[in-house]
This record gives C-alpha cells, structure tokens and sequence, in this order.
C-alpha cells in the first residue's frame, strides 16, 4: 500500500470552495432568532415586531439561497460533473433524511400512543398508575378525550372530525398521487416527456386540493366543532401531527412544482433524474405518513 | 460548458473550480469560511470544540468554586441553576459531540482512501451552524429572567410552565443544533457506506470509521425526536396545548419517555466514537492486531440497539408500572454483555503486547480503567431498587462524569495527541503531554471520585448549598476540579505549540501504526487521495 495522493484526475467532483453554506447558517440564524422573539414577542415577553422584521429577513434569504444553491448543483450536474458514484452519494443522503423525517413524526405517534393507552386511563383511574385519579376524582377516561379533567383550563371539543368525510377523501387524494407520480416516473423512464408533465401537474393539483380540504377542516375544526390547541391533549396531538404532516405535503408540492418545471425546461432523461426521483420518495414518505395519521388520529 | 457560464453569482463557476482542485488552500478568512475540505472543516469542529470545552469548564469551575464550601458564598442559586444547565447543553452538544464530528471529519476520508467528504458543501453547512447557534444559547444569560436554569434535561413542567422567557431562544438553538448533527450524521453514512477505496471491505473498516458509522445512524434516529420534544414544549409554553400537562389530559411523564428516548442513545453517540478511538490507539502501542475484530464491530452494534430499549431507567423513581421498572432494569443490565467484550477485547490485545506508553496510549489505558469504573457504577444506577436510593445524587454526578470525563474527554484528547502529529507533521511533546495526563488523572478521581460517597450518603444534585456533613468531601472534589481544569492549559498550550512547530514527524509517526492515514505524508497533503489506493 503505497502514498497515492497523486495529482490525478479524480472520479469524485470535490466542489470547491462555497459561500451558499455560511449564508444558510447564517439565514438559519435569523430565522431561529427571529421565530424565537417573534414568538416570545406574543405574550409581551419580547419586542415582537423586530422578531418578525429578523424573521422575514430570514425567509427571504433562506429562500433566496435555496433558489441559488440549488440552480448551481443543477448547473453542476447538468454540465455532467456528477459521476454514478456521486449520484449514490445523493441517494444515500435523501434516504438518510426521510428516516430522519420518519423519525420525528414517531416522536408524535409515539406521544398520541402513549397518551391514548396511558396517561389518559391512569388519570380516569384504570391500570397500573389510577391512582392518578386522585388529581380530578371526577375524570372519567375517554378516547377522544371530549372531557379533559381541568375543565376551566381546557375545554373539550364539542365534537372531533368525522374521519368518512374530508379525511376519508384526503385518503383517497394522496393515494391516487402517490399512484400518479409513479406514473411520472415510468413515463420519464421512456423519456415520454409530454406524459410526464401531465402526471406531475396531475400529482401538483392532488396535494394541492388536499392541502385546500385541510385548510378548510381546520377552519370547520375552529369555528364549528371546538376543536382547538387548546382543547386538551386530543387537539394538541391532532394538530401537532396533522400540522407537521401539512406542512411536509405543502413542501413536497413546492419541490414537485420545481420538478415539473425543470421537466418543461428540458431538464433530466431516462437515466439521469435523481432530482425527480428524491422528490417522488418524499411524496411516498408524506403519503404513509398519512396513511397512519388517517387511522390512529381520525378513525381508531 | 457553455451553460456554467450562467450561474455566476456567489460561488465561483465548476469549470473555474476543476482548475483550482489541485492547488492548497484559499487565503486568508475565506479559507475557513467557505471551505468545503473535509481537513479544514474537521479542524474547525475540533477548535470550535475546544472553546466550548472551555466555556463549560468555566462554569463547571464556578459551580465546584461554590460549592468548595457550605453556604451560598459566590452566586445567587438561581444563576447556580443557570450554570448547572448551561454546564452540562455546553459540554454535551458543544464540547464532546462536536470534537467527534471533527475527528470523523479529518480521519474517516483518510482511512477509507477517500477523496473528500461525500456531500463537502453540506458538510461545510454542517459545522457553521453550531456557532450561530452556541452565540443563540449563550446570549441567553444576559437576557431578562436569566439563561435556561430547568438542567440540561429540561424536564416540564420546569421547562415549560415554570421556564424563564429563554426558553424559546433555547428551544430553536436546539432545533438548529439538531439540524447541524443530521447533517453531519447522514453526511458520514454516505461517506463510509460509498466513499471506500476499492477492496476496503466493510470487514477491514478500521474500528473508528464503524463506530462512527454507527453512532451516525444514531444521531439521524434520536436527534429528530429531541426536535419533536422541543416542539411539543414550545406548543406547550406558547399556543396552548397540554402534552405536558395533566389538567388538559396530557403528562408530565410523557415529556421524560420523548428525551430520554432521545437521551439514552444519546449518550452512546458521546461514547461511541470513543471506543472507536480507543481501538485504533491500543493495537498501535500495544505493536499487535485488535483481538477480537468482528466481535467489536457486532458488540457495539448491540450496544446501539440496546440503546433503543433502555430509556425508562433514567425514569425509575417517576412512578412507572412494576413490568416497567422491571423490563427497563433487565435490558440496561444486557448492555453490559457487549460493553464487557470491548473492555475485555481492549485487555485482550494489550496481553502479552509489546507496550510503550507514549502520551496517547496512557490516555487510552485511563480512558479504559476509569470507564469501566463509570460502566459499573451504571450497572448499581440500573438496579431499580436501589436507584430509589441513588436517584438524582451525586452518585448520578459521578457516574455519568466516569463515562464522560475520563471517558469521552479522555478518549478526544487521546485522538488529538495520536494523530496532531499527522495534522500538523510536527511530532508531539511527549514531556508536556504526560505532564498534561498525570495532571488530568489525578484531578479527574480528586473532583469525581469522592462524588460516589457524597451521593450514596445523600446529597442532591443540583444545589448550590448543602448539609454540612458533605463538607469534606466537597472541598476535595472542588481541589480536583480545580487541578483538572488549569491543566487543560497545558493541553492547549501543546496543541497550539505542535500546530507552530516541532520536531519533523514521518509518514507513519508511531511505530506500530497501520492504516491508509499513515500512509500518508504529515502533515497529510490538503487533498489525499484522489486516486483511490488499492487496498489488498
């Protein structure tokens, strides 16, 4: 095994030097900054109004960055400088992220579980720890819980969302998305490129009337059921999982608009697409997301 | 090429960059702002670590300084609790966690024969983060109502409904710090997992590069859930909800099963590399094979695993069910199976070795002596009855400052002084070093080892005033302190001393090291490989 730092031309493209990175730390500064006094600007406890001026400061030039930074890996890769073995770099790295992401949804499902099965009996007097009953005597165990044991603190909802309505189609839509980006996928492996606009736009306008169903039900959830953060902890896990799942299906419409716009521009082909399929894996993960979000948070 | 000539802008065009690869480094500040070198970026975690080293041991110094004697001398107990909290975010994702990244960050690439890290630039994102967000967490102490003061643990309600307004800031520090270490994490896996030279198998994998493998899956599976934690308090704290709170339904408990669910592996992730250090430098003073190869790749495999089903004995004492305390007693008392196969594996190798006891190799004989002494004392922490008795004393203190101090610190100086020589390519002051680790050794059992008595005899963590029957003691632990902390100086003084100059170090620099990284020139070139080396 001899030295072999020889002055070679290399497999691997090493970027060189980058400015992107230190701007995104410093974009991810004002944006934590900026939330955290926007934040504690709400309950007078900070100058609000310079913790939303940070704040947008933040998003717009995190939103400026990501717009640069990714044109210039475009650029890169489409100047061919990504060889197959950078390509499974990307691949590794995308996988990685949606097991981070899968894990911080489990942080969720873990606490609505946990919840639903064991704080919530223990305080209405039933299994191992009921002698937390002795905190409200009168609680009495539920799920959904529509009657938390502090009454004046939290008040209940009136109702929960019918999971055969909305939920039952938002079910239905995410699906069949799921169904028609694979069949971008297959088109795009063909290179049949009119095709594969047209299931993107189609997987585009699923999400985006999901996210329209959502909004609306949050709407109803607010105004009509009493379904709020603070109705207890059956609105605090309904909203703090649905809100996140939201969040990431609004997300993977933004990077699905990007794809079908680079697919307009003339962007990827039959072999070279990892963009395209990062943002079909996303879309999958947010789809089984919401397949358990349908079943332990709306219907059981 | 036509079309880079469109990109413009702030980075400079690929074409521009292929031409620039083979030279060294950029001038001047920009060199380090911008950089997307694996070498630079490694020893910016390594320096960004040592000031937070620094910071926390000020304040760990200030805590024993009050508590040298009984009574309140120094500082308010409010801002004792500010510095317990502070102490321990500092020490764990400020000190320890970031030294691993940058020691993962300069060696892996070089002990795989890989070129660079597989994703530079992210890796680059990675490591500036952290000091935005430490300037976030540290700013907090001069805001009203004071720092975080809730122990680094930040239990709820004392987190949420009884926090200081800091909260928040604290909350998003940890949310942007946690971002920095996934970042880092899943950077490493594809580095590892698709940047080896050709022929370097898994199976001849030097033992730092799989213990990082596997404390990097770690990180990516527990730091989201701590985002989770956090997100669920701030909901709490600010928009009502009641996860954390029994009045709407919700449980206090709740909050302790998320973080220590995030917490247990945690504290593997601070370990981990550790052993993967320790592993490399025992066979290299010892002139011998690791005894036990695949058995240490598996054992700290299990260990991961098991970090997963542990995390309810940090609960014992919260009131959980019997079949709980129980399950939770048995699976930490397994870990150490796998943990006793390292201790013995590391023995094993040194038996009947051709020893010699150079700076890096004596830390790692303490860092195997004193964490087992650590490792045992979790195993009298993991027997649910008696942690009734040990439950939040100095016991605790002393057992996790066991695993931690003459554990993982131990184990980081270890990694510097074995291969400073191959970063900087001047040999090490073997004088000042051994100096440095009798110091060490002697203060770290005068501050820690005394704490097992105090605690067994009763006294709580985290007070800054205590009954007078614990004074003796505390005074030999507040000298130890003391003694430990000033001769750290000596360590930065012979790091910033080796990195100015020094003897002229060989390729291999020790004797009985092997490995692609002493294959090398030192200090290694800027760019090392790439050419892949064939790996037989």
């Amino acid at each position: 095994m001899s030295a072999s730092n020889m002055n070679t031309q290399e497999s691997y493209y090493v970027p060189a030097q980058s400015s992107w990175p230190i701007l995104a730390s410093f974009a991810m500064f004002l944006l934590a900054f900026g939330a955290g006094t926007t934040i504690n600007g709400l309950s007078g406890k900070a100058d609000g109004t310079f913790g939303v001026v940070l704040l947008l400061l933040g998003v717009l030039l995190m939103a400026g960055i990501l717009v640069g930074w990714f044109s210039h890996v475009i650029h890169e890769s489409r100047a061919g400088l990504y060889s197959p073995q950078m390509d499974r770099s990307f691949r590794w790295g995308m996988s990685w992220f949606i097991f981070s992401e899968v894990m911080f949804f489990a942080a969720f499902f873990g606490a609505l579980f946990y919840v639903r099965n064991l704080a919530v009996p223990w305080l209405g007097g039933e299994g191992d720890k009921g002698v937390s009953q002795m905190l409200w005597p009168g609680f009495t165990a539920e799920w959904p819980l529509m009657n938390p044991p502090d009454a004046e603190q939290f008040a209940g909802p009136r109702a929960i969302v019918d999971p055969w309505h909305i939920p039952l189609l938002n079910t239905v839509l995410l699906v069949s998305s799921s169904f028609t980006v694979t069949l971008a996928h297959h088109a795009l492996l063909k290179d049949k490129r009119p095709q594969v606009a047209l299931w993107l736009a189609a997987t585009i306008s699923l999400g985006a009337v999901f996210i329209g169903f959502q909004a609306y039900e949050y709407v109803h959830a607010y105004n009509d059921l009493g379904l709020t953060l603070h109705a207890g902890v059956y609105g605090a896990t309904f909203f703090i999982l649905t809100g996140f799942h939201g969040l990431h299906v609004t997300l993977g419409t933004l990077m699905l608009i990007i794809i079908l716009l680079r697919i307009l521009k003339g962007h990827f082909d039959s072999k070279h697409h990892f963009g395209f399929e990062a943002v079909a894996w996303y879309w999958h993960f947010v789809d089984v997301v919401w397949i358990g979000l349908f079943l332990f948070v709306y219907v059981f | 090429m036509a079309i880079l000539d469109t990109t413009g802008g702030l980075d400079t065009t690929a074409g521009e960059l292929h031409e620039e690869h083979h030279h060294g480094p950029a001038k001047g500040i920009g060199r380090w702002l911008f950089t997307t070198n694996h070498k630079d970026i490694g020893s910016l975690y390594l320096w960004f670590s040592l000031l937070m080293f620094l910071t926390g041991g000020v304040m760990a110094l200030l805590i024993r300084a009050e508590l040298f004697q009984p009574g309140l001398q120094l500082v308010e107990p409010g801002f004792f609790n500010q510095m317990t909290t502070m102490h321990g975010l500092i020490m764990v994702f400020g000190a320890v966690m970031p030294a691993f990244v940058g020691l993962a960050n300069w060696m892996i690439p070089m002990m795989i024969g890989a070129p660079d890290m597989a994703l530079p630039r992210m890796n680059n994102w990675s490591f500036w983060i952290l000091p935005f967000a430490f300037a976030m967490l540290v700013s907090t102490l001069f805001m009203d109502g004071g720092a975080p003061n809730f122990g680094w643990t930040f239990y709820a309600p004392l987190s949420t409904t009884y926090a200081p307004p800091s909260v928040t800031y604290f909350i998003f520090a940890i949310h942007i710090m946690g971002a920095s270490s996934i970042m880092g994490a899943i950077n490493i896996i594809a580095t590892i997992l698709n940047m080896r030279a050709p022929g370097m198998t898994m199976m001849k994998l030097p033992l730092f590069v799989w213990s990082w493998l596997i404390t990097a899956f770690l990180l990516i599976a527990v730091m989201p859930v701590l985002a989770g934690v956090v997100t669920m308090m701030l909901m709490d704290i600010h928009f009502g909800t009641s996860f954390f709170n029994a009045a709407g339904g919700g449980d206090p408990v709740l909050f302790q099963h998320v973080f220590w669910f995030f917490g247990h592996p945690e504290v593997y992730i601070m370990i981990l590399p550790a052993f993967g250090i320790i592993s490399q430098i025992i066979p290299t003073f010892s002139r011998k094979k690791l005894f036990g190869y695949a058995s240490m790749v598996y054992a700290t495999a299990s260990i991961a695993i098991l970090s997963f089903l542990v995390w309810a004995h940090h609960m014992f004492t919260v009131g959980l069910p019997l079949v709980g305390e129980l399950f939770f007693m048995f699976a930490t008392m397994l870990i150490a199976v796998p943990t006793g196969v390292k201790v013995f594996n590391w023995v094993a190798t040194m038996f009947r070795g051709s020893l010699t006891f150079e700076t890096p190799m004596l830390f790692a004989i303490a860092f195997v002596v004193l964490f087992t002494i650590g490792g045992f004392s979790g195993l009298m922490l993991a027997i649910a009855p008696v942690d009734f008795q040990y439950h939040d004393t100095y016991f605790v203190v002393a057992h996790f400052h066991y695993v931690l101090v003459p554990g993982a610190i131990f184990s980081i100086m270890a990694a510097v002084y074995f291969w400073l020589p191959k970063w900087t390519g001047h040999q090490l002051n073997e004088t000042l070093g051994k100096l440095h680790f009798w110091l060490s050794f002697i203060g770290v059992n005068i501050t820690f080892f005394p704490m097992h008595f105090i605690g067994l005899a009763g006294m709580p963590r985290r007070i800054p005033d205590y009954a007078l029957q614990f004074a003796d003691f505390n005074m030999v632990a507040s000298i130890g302190a003391f003694i430990f902390g000033f001769s750290q100086l000596l360590f930065v003084w012979n790091v910033i001393q080796n990195v100015r100059s020094g003897e002229k170090a060989s390729a291999q620099v020790w004797e009985g090291a092997e490995g692609l990284e002493w294959t090398v020139d030192s200090p290694a070139p800027y760019h090392t490989f790439s050419t892949p080396p064939k790996v037989d």
